[in-house]
């Protein structure tokens, strides 16, 4: 059963999920945080960091870990399973009519509808950081670590691998 | 033989690389397979893009997956999508565990603490691009209309978001073919 909730839990979000692996993000959380609690927000927002921090595809990473976390290395492979099969065994068997259909407006419209949504959905979980910060480091440390890394990422062209340290570090040394 | 180990190295380099999820790693895969191993045509990869695209999911493993199968067939398929992702699933397992272990530390619980407000720009972020896609393809209004109808039965009814999302695209979908006009209006970019 658990097996099956943790394919389900990965296979929704990106069934539906426009937009690349980002897009994906705040799907899974309503799955793994929302639906099924298997994790706290907060945990949720390690995850997020750290797979921030490191190289290759999010949504995988995410759900290797999350799948890990929930039910062993079976979890995370099936977790894995979940993200990666459907959206490519359906490009190589339909890619010849996809070709065709490549340029088509209604397919095109498709992903520029879902994207909206999405945009809600992020904002969401955004706001829900926001809270979890100030429940949490209260609101004058999340003012300032969340001001010092919105300037860092938007404003510099620091990796943001060193400004996930920059808040380890800070909440480390300040938050401990 | 040797050109799954060519696809291992390439991806894997891919997957070492690529920072900032999947779509900003659409450059590396670029590089890998049209440029220094000329798998694919340029024109080729183009396309597979569009039409990965077209389909939900992340856009990264995707192209590791087509692109394994044109070089080599399933097995092809198979070493491609893993050398991407199972690398860094492992080093993620590693190093979250690691820090759980320690869960109990002052200090430790500081640095998940100290994160949240990092995770939370970061996702204004990504909100924030979203938007401005959104709004160059459906114009302002359209983005809120769709925003706030969608946020409105999400947090507002509590329907789940996949039922949103799918209701909104069997819509696209099934919707007349749109007349020419809507049609070069759907094309500007």
């Amino acid at each position: 059963m658990i097996y099956w909730h943790v394919f389900i839990a990965f296979f929704i979000p990106n069934i539906i999920g426009y937009g690349g692996g980002p897009a994906i993000i705040p799907l899974v959380e309503n799955e793994v945080v929302g639906r099924f609690g298997w994790m706290t927000s907060q945990e949720f927002a390690e995850t997020l960091a750290l797979g921030n921090a490191l190289p290759s595809p999010i949504a995988t990473k995410m759900a290797g870990y999350i799948g890990h976390e929930v039910a062993g290395i079976p979890g995370a492979i099936i977790a894995t399973f979940a993200t990666v099969a459907p959206s490519l065994i359906l490009m190589l068997v339909a890619l010849g009519t996809l070709y065709r259909y490549r340029h088509s407006i209604k397919v095109k419209s498709m992903s520029q509808w879902a994207r909206p949504i999405i945009m809600v959905l992020m904002g969401y979980l955004t706001w829900s950081f926001l809270a979890e910060g100030v429940a949490g480091a209260g609101l004058m440390h999340t003012s300032i670590i969340g001001g010092v890394s919105a300037v860092l990422l938007m404003a510099t062209r620091i990796h943001p691998a060193i400004v996930v340290c920059v808040g380890l570090s800070y909440g480390a040394l300040l938050l401990g | 033989m040797k050109k799954l180990s060519q696809l291992f190295l390439a991806f894997f380099r891919i997957g070492l690389l690529g920072f900032g999820g999947g779509p900003s790693m659409i450059p590396l895969v670029h590089q890998e397979a049209v440029k220094r191993y000329t798998w694919i045509e340029d024109d080729d990869f183009s396309d597979l893009l569009a039409i990965g695209n077209t389909l939900p999911g992340p856009i990264a493993t995707k192209m590791a997956g087509i692109i394994g199968y044109r070089v080599a067939g399933i097995m092809g398929c198979l070493v491609a999508v893993l050398a991407v992702t199972v690398p860094l699933i492992v080093t993620m397992i590693i190093v979250l565990e690691a820090f759980n272990r320690f869960s109990e530390e002052r200090w430790v619980q500081g640095m998940s603490q100290g994160i949240v407000p990092v995770v939370m720009v970061m996702m204004a972020q990504l909100t924030w691009d979203f938007f401005q896609k959104s709004q160059v393809s459906l114009g302002l209004i359209g983005t809120l209309v769709i925003g706030a109808a969608a946020g409105g039965l999400i947090y507002g009814l509590g329907v789940h978001p996949g039922l949103v999302i799918g209701a909104v695209l069997l819509t696209a979908l099934l919707r007349p073919e749109p007349t020419p006009i809507e049609a070069s209006q759907g094309v500007i970019k």
